[in-house]
């Protein structure tokens, strides 16, 4: 979608101005999933398996029911056996057995039932009196046993179509993408490198845990409040899981503290439902820290093997891989992602990538940030480092060498459109970091990195006040400071202050639908909706200023607020200033409002290059990140501070995935470090000072240039510190997370 | 649960001799409260030992040697400036537990009696030779801090016995303690190596010395091979390395989520080397 009324020079865009939100959350006054109550309101508590695998022989509720405090209990039987609505088919089969197991636990933590109680306390001590008979299965948790000829089956026929013959039923899908002819290129090259890579899940780390009030009648009526990235994808969802009608529930975001992709289904909210519906009450349900890693999030893991052939001068003539990801008991892994994002900053004439969806007895897996794509750049970007090293050549002129651009043929199909991959790194390769003196026992590393970026259905709707105000309701919940982007987008348009501009996140029954606020959409597709219903207000105010000078419409314009004739023939009337008009609209014609809905489709690719920084600590294999700086493509930036703070938190999450993050399973299956002071995420003290460049290419695809910035910021860091930290040990890490006990016996292996 | 505060520690004695069931005394209560709401230990018995007089009192004595109440917390300790100067590395060692808020509830007999091998304050106790005083039904007794643990999650107390006060030897001159940890971040973690130092000095020569290990053992440990291997020394590199040697030969740890066998053996090693490095420093008056 080429929009020619691209807009270039701007008053409000590009300005900080605090975010609307900023105030509410630094005092407190910000309500999150938890902090919704309820008159007469329950508390639920859910059953977790303890098992990785195992049948659910029987489940007897009879002694927690029998408490006074106890007000309902469900288990699978009281969610609706699911007719396949449109548009939901397996997926949908597949969150409900997540949601509530049915005949099997499919990995430690499955919920398996659910109480209501008036007390918390109380709904713990009746989750005591469950008694449920499991019979244990063998189990599997690792990507590659997983396909072992040998494996536990964990679903029959869960495969589809695209999987060859004879591949383990725990393989689910299969992807092969690619052009050109790979071997014709390995022979033509001067070094072929061919390696192996793997990546442990990681948790999307969010500080709110999972919460939700739901309220749910013997009508069919129900109400939810719930913290989550989507609010009408919940509705859908929820609806579907418990047979009611989707306009028949009534969905609230609330304020969230942090999604990056985990909060785009739904876990407890179906519960809290089911067992509202049966108690006839309001029932809060809120996870542990623990229930959310055991039973929320990760990641994919990943085992990859990467082949490439290189010319001496850095021209790559070839490049294979395959990336085998596992994502829990159900499929979803994105083995699809991976592979054609893993070349797709390069512009090469062979290519092949193969991708696995593999199933293991793990939590389901969930987005997080570019899902899939920083796994295949880890494991890509460290072998074009480690060729870099072998022929002596610069890492980030091998990479101007191949980087992609407009016109190239992605290593995924299409062809680019304008694209900034070239120009972030001619600005790596400018920034003082590039040239600063390394320090003894420290390396450098970079990467590039690639993501697809997503439209998705939208609506919003903006309505004038009388005074000159105006309320913007948009359906994306706002998740890193998308209202103050918004509203800047909606100055512009209307040309009002942005502090004149009151943006909401409106519930499921204000607003049509709207997709999550996932994919690096919401600058870009919401944003794009809140410009063209500014523009059909705009509209209208230009249609009341023509009709009180009594001109056609088409000699109105409007400028800096106001509407003004459009040229001297047009008549000479005093500039009509919004609030002149909306003052006496309701004598002029009524409200005046602005809507768009639709599926915006120019969401535009984009790219970043890190460069980065480590020193590590021979005697004891620990890491320090010394810099780091992040240079990406945001197409243009709305309010740079919040676009610097997803480069900085993709910088920050990636350092922690990279170093010391991941699921630790023990033979029994069971997840070993369900809490924060064993999975470990990076600390403030941890991390430098995260500089940023914000490089602007502006996508064709939306009226002011933008691209989403939310995930491509995730995807370099994993390769970008490997090769920092395979540079400082003089010894290639292949596997993550870099931990000093990993990194201190790759030293000893190296002598 | 009952909770009990009594007003002395001969009443918080007879309250643990006469309570059935699970008993948890209550001092900073950052491991009690903590296991508590994850539902780890319910305690049946809570007895707040805070309200008892003078708990909360850091006294240096006549002779240099220093009585610390069993609720002085860690903010506190940080906070005396005398205390900082006489013993750096017990200090030190108490100061990286848990975060602000934590420093200012946590305290070294909880820290000790929680029983982790992995308790930061307890090598540098240790190596400190610091005592604690025992109240039980039959009076009050002075016990080595190396002999409180005796496993994970266990120490040498019997029912009815409550730590009444923290001694800490008179530092003398000369000398110099150190403590260092081992964790993958830079805070908030968990130690999967510690090692304390103590050492005094005649000119350049190592002439006593006390070497801890913690996290690397069931319990945290006295290491008399590191003491020798220093001891005459005046910390050159072959002393370093016999210390390292010895100090990775006293290890029997266990592989789990927060390290293996291999680094926590080797990492013993350096950290011992860079403790005593500090702790000779100190004990030099430089500034380390
Ligand atoms: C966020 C966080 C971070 C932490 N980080 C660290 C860390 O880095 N390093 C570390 O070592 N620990 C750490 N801890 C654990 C804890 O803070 C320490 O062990 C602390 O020193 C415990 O002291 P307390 O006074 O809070 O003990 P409490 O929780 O009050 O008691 C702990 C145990 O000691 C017993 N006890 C207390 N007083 C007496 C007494 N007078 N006589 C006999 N028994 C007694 C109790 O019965 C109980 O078993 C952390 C805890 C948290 C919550």
């Amino acid at each position: 979608m080429a929009l020619d009324d691209r807009k270039t020079d701007f008053t409000f865009v590009g300005t900080r101005p605090n975010r609307p939100d900023g105030l509410d959350k630094v005092t407190g006054r910000a309500k999150f999933g938890a902090d919704m109550s309820a008159p007469g309101m329950l508390h639920g508590a859910i059953l977790r398996s303890p098992h990785a695998h195992a049948r659910i022989v029987k489940i007897d509720t009879s002694k927690a029911e029998a408490l006074k405090d106890v007000k309902a209990v469900v288990t699978r039987a009281d969610f609706a056996d699911v007719p396949f609505k449109p548009g939901l088919a397996g997926e949908f089969w597949n969150v409900l057995e997540n949601v509530m197991a049915g005949e099997k636990a499919l990995y430690d933590g499955h919920a398996v039932a659910a109480v209501a109680a008036t007390s918390a306390l109380a709904a713990r001590d009746a989750l005591k009196l469950i008694e449920v008979e499991y019979e244990v299965l063998p189990h599997v948790t690792d990507v590659d046993k997983a396909m072992a000829p040998d494996a536990p089956v964990i679903r029959e026929g869960a495969a589809d179509y695209s999987v060859p013959e004879g591949m383990h039923p725990n393989v689910v899908r299969y992807h092969e993408s690619g052009h050109g002819d790979v071997d014709a290129g390995f022979a033509e090259a001067d070094l072929v490198l061919e390696d192996s890579f793997v990546t442990e899940a990681t948790h999307q780390g969010y500080i709110e845990p999972h919460a939700c009030l739901g309220l749910l009648g013997n009508d069919g009526k129900g109400e939810l409040w719930c913290t989550t990235q989507g609010h009408w994808i919940a509705q859908k969802t929820c609806a579907a899981l418990l047979g009611i009608e989707t306009s028949q529930l009534r969905v609230t975001a609330s304020e969230i503290g942090g999604g990056f992709g985990g909060k785009t289904t739904v876990f407890i909210e179906p519960v809290a439902l089911a067992l509202s519906r049966k108690a006839n009450r309001p029932v809060k349900l809120v996870m542990t820290r623990s229930e959310v890693f055991r039973a929320t999030g990760p990641t994919a893991s990943a085992s990859m093997d990467i082949k490439i052939g290189m010319k001496k001068d850095g021209t790559i003539t070839a490049a294979r891989g395959e990336f085998r990801l596992q994502g829990g008991a159900f499929p979803g892994a994105p083995g699809d992602m991976t592979a054609m994002c893993a070349f797709a900053a390069y512009n090469l004439t062979n290519v092949k990538q193969i991708g696995y969806d593999v199933m293991a007895n793990r939590p389901k897996q969930a987005a997080y940030r570019a899902p899939g794509a920083p796994m295949g750049a880890f494991a890509v970007e460290s072998v074009i480092d480690e060729m870099c090293n072998k022929l002596g050549l610069d890492p980030i002129e091998v990479r101007l060498k191949n980087a992609a651009h407009e016109g190239t043929k992605a290593s995924y199909g299409p062809r680019y459109e304008r694209i900034g991959l070239v120009e972030t790194l001619e600005a790596a390769k400018a920034h003082p970091h590039y040239s600063a003196p390394l320090k003894p026992g420290q390396g450098r590393g970079v990467s590039c990195g690639f993501w697809f970026n997503h439209g998705g259905e939208t609506s919003v709707t903006l309505a004038l006040s009388e005074d000159g105000s105006a309320q913007l309701m948009v359906g994306t919940p706002d998740i890193g400071g998308s209202r103050a982007s918004m509203a800047l987008m909606a100055a512009e348009v209307l040309g009002i202050p942005y502090e004149n501009i009151r943006v909401t996140v409106a519930d499921t029954a204000t607003l049509g639908y709207n997709d999550v606020s996932h994919g690096s959409r919401v600058t870009y597709a919401s944003g794009l909706a809140t410009i063209k219903a500014a523009r059909h207000a705009v509209e209208k105010l230009c249609e009341r200023a023509a009709a009180k000078w009594d001109i056609p419409v088409e000699a109105v314009k409007w400028e800096n607020g106001c509407a003004v004739p459009s040229g001297p023939n047009a008549g000479d009337f005093d500039p009509m200033p919004l609030a002149d008009i909306t003052a006496k609209m309701g004598r002029t014609g009524g409200p005046i409002s602005g809507h768009f809905e639709a599926t915006p489709e120019g969401a535009g690719v984009s790219f970043g290059t890190h460069i980065v920084d480590a020193e590590v600590d021979p005697e004891t294999g620990k890491t320090t990140i010394t810099r780091y700086t992040v240079i990406q493509d945001a197409g243009k930036a709305i309010h740079p501070t919040y676009v610097e703070g997803q480069f900085q938190g993709g910088a920050a999450q990636g350092i922690g995935w990279a170093l010391n993050e991941e699921y630790i399973y023990g033979e029994d299956g069971r997840l070993q470090n369900s809490i924060f002071l064993d999975y470990r995420i990076p600390v403030a003290s941890d991390l430098p000072m995260i500089d940023t460049v914000i490089v602007e290419v502006p996508n064709p695809g939306h009226p002011f240039g933008v691209r989403g910035v939310g995930e491509t910021g995730i995807v370099p860091p994993l390769a970008a510190i490997a090769n920092a930290v395979s540079n400082a040990a003089g010894v290639r890490m292949k596997q993550l997370p870099m931990s000093p006990p990993r990194i201190l016996a790759a030293l000893k292996d190296n002598g | 649960m009952d909770y009990h505060s009594p007003a002395s520690f001969a009443e918080a004695s007879a309250l643990a001799a006469n309570a059935t069931g699970v008993t948890r005394f209550l001092a900073g209560g950052t491991d009690v409260l903590v296991q508590l709401r994850s539902e780890l230990v319910t305690p049946d018995t809570l007895i707040d030992i805070k309200k008892i007089d003078g708990v909360s009192d850091i006294t240096r004595n006549a002779d240099g040697s220093w009585t610390l109440g069993v609720a002085a917390t860690g903010a506190e300790m940080s906070e005396h400036a005398e205390l900082s100067r006489d013993w750096p590395g017990v200090v030190e060692a108490m100061d990286l537990i848990g975060s602000t808020q934590v420093q200012g509830r946590a305290t070294l007999t909880g820290n000790l009696c929680n029983g982790s091998p992995a308790a930061d304050s307890v090598p540098a106790m240790v190596a400190a030779g610091v005592t604690v005083s025992v109240t039980g039904p039959d009076g009050t007794r002075e016990v080595a801090v190396e002999d409180i643990p005796t496993g994970p999650g266990k120490t040498s107390l019997s029912k009815g016995e409550v730590i009444s006060a923290v001694n800490i030897p008179a530092r003398g001159n000369n000398a110099g303690d150190a403590y260092l940890r081992f964790i993958p971040r830079t805070e908030m973690d968990i130690a999967v190596v510690g090692v304390g130092v103590s050492l005094r000095l005649d000119g350049d020569t190592v002439t006593e010395a006390r070497v801890s290990l913690g996290a690397v053992a069931p319990t945290v440990l006295l290491v008399e091979d590191c003491a020798k291997a220093i001891i005459g020394s005046t910390l050159d590199d072959a002393a370093l390395d016999a210390l390292a040697a010895a100090a990775s030969a006293a290890c029997n740890p266990i592989d789990d989520k927060r390290g293996t066998i291999e680094f926590r053996t080797e990492v013993a090693g350096v950290l011992a080397k860079r403790a005593a490095k500090i702790a000779y420093a100190r004990a030099k008056g430089e500034k380390a």
